[in-house]
């Protein structure tokens, strides 16, 4: 059997290592357009931060291909796919053959048009090792960076930058920071933290103009503020790398569309990650789920799949675990919309906040930000669809644990 | 009132410097002595509500507590001395009777501690019992006259009701709801890897003890709490309870907060009730009275388990024995006065009765003068601490001791006379869910196991010693003891000589 | 593999298989000295449930299909397939929490005295056996292999 895997992040180690329990002997062969070892993504501002070595950027260690049997075509691009011919066609006139073939290129920086916005030398959107490396040669103690977004990526990027340079101005559109993951009573003290720390927020406001030539020297925003800078970040969001995949006739909406086990509308053609539109385990609805811990849920769901092993997959919903400036959070499913209810409790103390969002007697989602401990259980609630009703505690109990469960339940996880 | 003139009885005294602030001893004393003091981050200490239990000592993991017995002192006095002051103050504040558990503490002579073992030496020359055979095993109930043999050596005597023990040894009567369930069941479960017997108390059976039956003495006493006929047939061997060494001529109570769920199943009275046993058996006032029980229960039993009664040694126990024995008794079970109890007046504990050892001697050498030894087994209890304790009382003329107190001790008992409060720390005497699950029955079960096996090898020890191979060939053997610093009154109601003669 | 197994019946939530834990990831392994002079404070890898009737202590599953290893963004967490173990590499951790988030048990302790790094049971792995098991003062705990 020939494995064939187009990409080299989350979803291609997901996709890796479940082939290889269930296959020792097919051949594994990654194609992938960087020429870094397999490395983690989300350590980007890490590493900026210099919380991260350069050493402990890699996602799987230095003998992980050796050990698993992979041949890596490093530095190459997937032209192209022939599903009648199961041929991948490589940007250096290689042709590699495949009997099932993973998708897992990813999502590329969006970068919305933007006047005055051209290929400025100052322009990053840090989602690449090679962003970091760029942006570390041009920041110095009195970098003025200015980020466009306030999500995951652009306040990660603020977060690793503000230690180490002059000034950190964040423009989001939204009137809140985090707005895909966190409501406003919940984003409050996660932008009073980031404040704390140095960040300035410009929020409800976009991008007007961009100016400078070769480097970006201002931003000027709708509501006319002038931002003096050096370092201008783009942190709108991420698109899905499609293009190939389209070209080779699988059904793509925004990203590839995947059934359950990650097959695309192509026999033998999974896609995993990233580049892939899911359906969302809590809401039903398809989604782009553009999250580390999912794309590698996905890689090997894929792979159970394609080498034919027999393993359920109960499929991924939107989870993240961040944190800025030493405060930490968690949120997992939905975060508001019709029908659901919200139970809160923050602590007068600590100011932890928890926030559960319950629709039909089942959790559908949670925002904890200070107090994070023992999230999982609640993620569990969530992902297992356990009903509320059934529990014996509320979700806000300080002590709530596996005893909320039930005695019976309780005893069954801990023996487990 | 809130003049208080006494003082705490204990200190507690910690090392700052050990102690981690880890707040084990908050969480296991029941007495909440000690408690996180938020403002200082330091643990802190209630010496006053602190019974010397050491259950926190135990647990300490840093070694940092230390239970003193407070050094404050009233003026010297050798009449009026600091318990006698304190007792009275304390009564004076309360008005009542002074409670108290376990078995008397006060110094009066201990006997077993005036008697020496003896050895054989060139002659008769000792056995190792690790290199030969060395019986142990004793058996309980009436002992034929005679017996009688057909021509192939078959047996044509019919035998009596009797129960075999591997190892003189019983555990003593202690009532579920006096102790545990967890406490009840390892003392079930131990005997029954023992090949012993434990004993009900007059608490009654849980259903789920049935299952231990063969090594179960189940009680009978005046309150006859839990007796119904498939009780009296779950146990090898029936007991009528007359009377206990630590509180001769008094009745028992358990109060209703300790008859819960089980207790009350168990005891066959309604949930909360007080468990009141009258001093005496309404329906026993003679030996004639007795000796209708004791049929009674035969009756109920298809005369296929002997019957004990149980007596506390009072003054003129020798009669009341030999009348036990004449109503029917195939065992005679006298209590000590050093005999432990989960609740008694203190001061009847601490005065009524007599020693065990004197009652022993004494019953033994009245039924033997009468010519009616065999026709009852002879069982002691009343603070038997040791091996040494069992060998002297059957030299003395028992055949097997019951062990209440050193049962307890096995399992985690710290000794602090507290069984009457219901707050056992060790999961022992107490009805509280949280703390009876301190006590795990997998782990007591086998320390009394080791403690019995331990005291077996001692036995065999010491019977090899004296070149006997065999704990029968002691019985009454009062040869190989004798008495030191005793008088010649001791002496004789030991029947036994001094030492150096 | 063999873990470790929490038997609620006998749990008194006294804490001291805390005490133990902390003290068996301490760099002096010295109870006192881990308690009192390290800084900082070594975490211990276990959680105890305290209840009105049910207590128990829980730590890791070692889950053969671990959802901490497969959230994990670093590859700091790894199921070792030899012995069974899920070990998280320090080093390489910097404390995202996602396994937290990740983990049904909520088993994973989040370290954060020197550098933030979840921290979890090891079953003991430098000493043997399990700190927690062996000083339980009630057998409430149990280090053995259920074949599963």
């Amino acid at each position: 059997m020939k494995y064939v895997i187009i990409g080299n992040s989350a979803a291609a180690v997901g996709c890796i290592e479940g082939l290889r329990k269930y296959d020792r002997a097919g051949s594994i062969t990654v194609i992938s357009d960087e020429t870094h070892h397999v490395y983690s993504r989300p350590l980007i501002s890490y590493y900026l931060a210099g919380k991260v070595k350069p050493e402990n950027m890699v996602y799987r260690k230095k003998d992980f291909y050796e050990k698993n049997n992979v041949t890596v075509k490093f530095g190459t691009k997937a032209v192209s796919i022939d599903p009648k011919a199961k041929k991948v066609a490589l940007d250096n006139g290689e042709s590699v053959a495949y009997d099932k073939l993973l998708i897992a290129t990813g999502s590329s920086p969006f970068v919305p048009p933007t006047n005055g916005l051209a290929k400025q030398s100052n322009v990053f959107t840090f989602l690449k090792y090679d962003d970091a490396l760029g942006i570390e040669k041009l920041i110095g103690p009195q970098s003025r960076v200015v980020v466009v977004g306030a999500g995951l990526i652009g306040l990660k990027a603020a977060e690793g930058l503000a230690p180490v340079t002059g000034s950190v101005h964040v423009v989001e559109l939204a009137p809140r920071v985090l707005p895909m993951i966190l409501d406003e009573q919940a984003a409050a003290p996660v932008q009073k933290r980031l404040e704390e720390n140095g960040i300035t927020f410009h929020l409800g406001v976009t991008v007007e103009t961009v100016v400078g030539e070769d480097k970006v020297e201002k931003v000027i925003l709708k509501d006319g503020t002038e931002l003096s800078c050096d370092v201008l970040v783009m942190g709108v969001g991420v698109r899905p790398n499609v293009a190939e995949a389209k070209a080779a006739g699988v059904e793509v909406n925004r990203g590839i569309i995947v059934d359950d086990a990650m097959r695309t509308s192509v026999p033998d053609i999974y896609a995993a990650g990233d580049v892939t539109e899911g359906v969302d385990l809590i809401t039903g609805e398809r989604k782009i789920m553009a999250l580390w811990p999912n794309a590698y849920a996905q890689g090997r769901a894929a792979a159970y799949d394609m080498c034919g092993a027999k393993e359920e997959f109960h499929g991924v919903f939107p989870m993240n675990a961040v944190g800025f400036f030493g405060l930490s959070m968690i949120t997992a499913g939905v975060q508001g919309g019709d029908g659901v209810e919200v139970q809160a409790k923050t602590n007068p103390e600590t100011g932890a906040t928890k926030r559960f969002f319950v629709k039909d007697d089942r959790l559908v989602g949670m925002i904890l930000v200070g107090d994070v401990d023992r999230a999982g259980i609640y993620t569990y609630l969530i992902s297992e669809k356990i009903p509320l009703s059934s529990l014996e505690k509320p979700l806000t109990d300080d002590s709530f644990g596996l005893n909320a469960l039930g005695y019976d339940k309780m005893k069954e996880r801990i023996s487990s | 009132m809130s003049l208080q003139l006494g003082w705490p009885d204990y200190l507690v005294e910690r090392d700052e410097n050990k102690c981690i602030q880890c707040e084990v001893c908050a969480k296991q004393c029941a007495n909440e002595v000690h408690r996180l003091d938020p403002d200082t981050g330091k643990m802190v200490s209630d010496d006053s509500k602190c019974v010397d239990c050491h259950r926190c000592v135990a647990l300490c993991p840093t070694r940092a507590l230390k239970i003193r017995v407070n050094d404050l002192e009233f003026k010297p006095n050798a009449n009026w001395t600091s318990d006698a002051i304190k007792e009275i103050y304390k009564q004076a504040a309360t008005g009542s009777v002074l409670l108290t558990g376990m078995g008397n503490p006060k110094p009066y002579p201990i006997y077993w501690d005036k008697m020496l073992i003896n050895a054989s030496q060139v002659t008769n020359p000792s056995i190792d019992p690790l290199r030969e055979p060395m019986e142990t095993g004793v058996i309980l109930g009436r002992k034929p006259e005679k017996l009688e043999f057909d021509k192939r050596g078959r047996l044509l005597t019919k035998m009596p009701p009797q129960v075999k023990l591997l190892v003189p040894v019983m555990f003593s009567a202690m009532s579920f709801g006096s102790i545990s369930r967890n406490a009840h069941e390892a003392l079930a479960r131990a005997a029954t890897e023992l090949g012993i017997l434990y004993n009900t108390g007059e608490g009654g059976l849980a259903r789920e003890f049935y299952k231990y039956g063969p090594n179960t003495i189940v009680q009978v006493a005046s309150g006859r709490f839990g007796v119904h006929a498939d009780y009296l047939n779950a146990g090898a061997m029936l007991e009528i309870k007359i009377g206990q060494g630590a509180k001769p001529g008094i009745g028992g109570h358990l109060p209703g907060e300790k008859v819960g769920e089980q207790v009350s199943m168990a005891r066959m009275i309604p949930e909360g009730s007080d468990a009141i046993s009258p001093a005496p058996h309404h329906d026993i006032y003679s030996i004639e009275d007795l000796r209708q029980l004791i049929y009674s229960l035969k009756e109920a039993t298809n005369y296929t388990k002997p019957v004990s009664v149980k007596i506390a040694a009072v003054h003129n126990a020798p009669a009341i024995a030999s009348g036990i024995a004449r109503a029917g008794a195939d065992v005679i079970t006298i209590d000590g006065f050093r005999g432990g109890t989960g609740a008694a007046p203190q001061r009847v504990r601490d005065n009524v009765g007599i020693p065990i050892e004197l009652a022993l001697a004494s019953v033994d050498q009245r039924l033997r003068d009468e010519g009616i030894r065999n026709e009852v087994s002879l069982v002691v209890a009343g603070s038997v601490r040791n091996s040494a304790d069992i060998i002297k009382a059957i030299a003395l003329g028992a055949d097997a001791c019951y062990i209440g107190s050193s049962a307890l001790l096995a399992m985690g008992c710290h000794m602090c006379q507290n069984c009457y409060t219901g707050r056992c720390n060790w999961g022992i005497a107490t009805q509280r869910d949280d703390l009876v699950k301190r006590l795990n029955p997998d782990v007591a079960s086998q320390r009394l196991v080791n403690l019995v096996s331990a005291w077996k090898h001692e036995i065999e020890e010491m019977l090899g010693g004296m070149g006997i191979n065999a704990i029968e060939s002691l019985k009454g053997n009062r040869l190989m003891l004798r008495g030191v610093g005793l008088n010649q009154k001791e002496l004789d109601i030991l029947g036994i000589k001094h030492a150096g003669e | 593999m063999k873990k470790v197994y929490a038997d609620e019946k006998w749990c008194l939530g006294c804490g001291l298989c805390k005490v133990y834990c902390r003290t068996s990831h301490s760099k002096t392994l010295d109870i006192i000295k881990a308690h009192k002079l390290e800084n900082p404070r070594p975490v211990e890898r276990l959680h105890i449930e305290t209840g009105d009737k049910v207590n128990f202590a829980l730590q890791c599953r070692h889950c053969d299909d671990p959802k901490c290893v497969q959230a994990c963004i670093t590859g700091a967490m790894q199921k070792d397939p030899e012995t069974g173990l899920v070990l998280n590499e320090t080093e390489r951790c910097v404390g995202c929490w996602t396994c937290v988030l990740a983990c049904p048990f909520g088993a994973i302790v989040r370290d954060e005295g020197k550098k933030k790094v979840a921290a979890k049971c090891d079953l003991c792995a430098a000493l043997g056996e399990p700190e927690c098991v062996k000083h339980c003062p009630n057998n409430a705990l149990k280090y053995e292999d259920r074949g599963e």
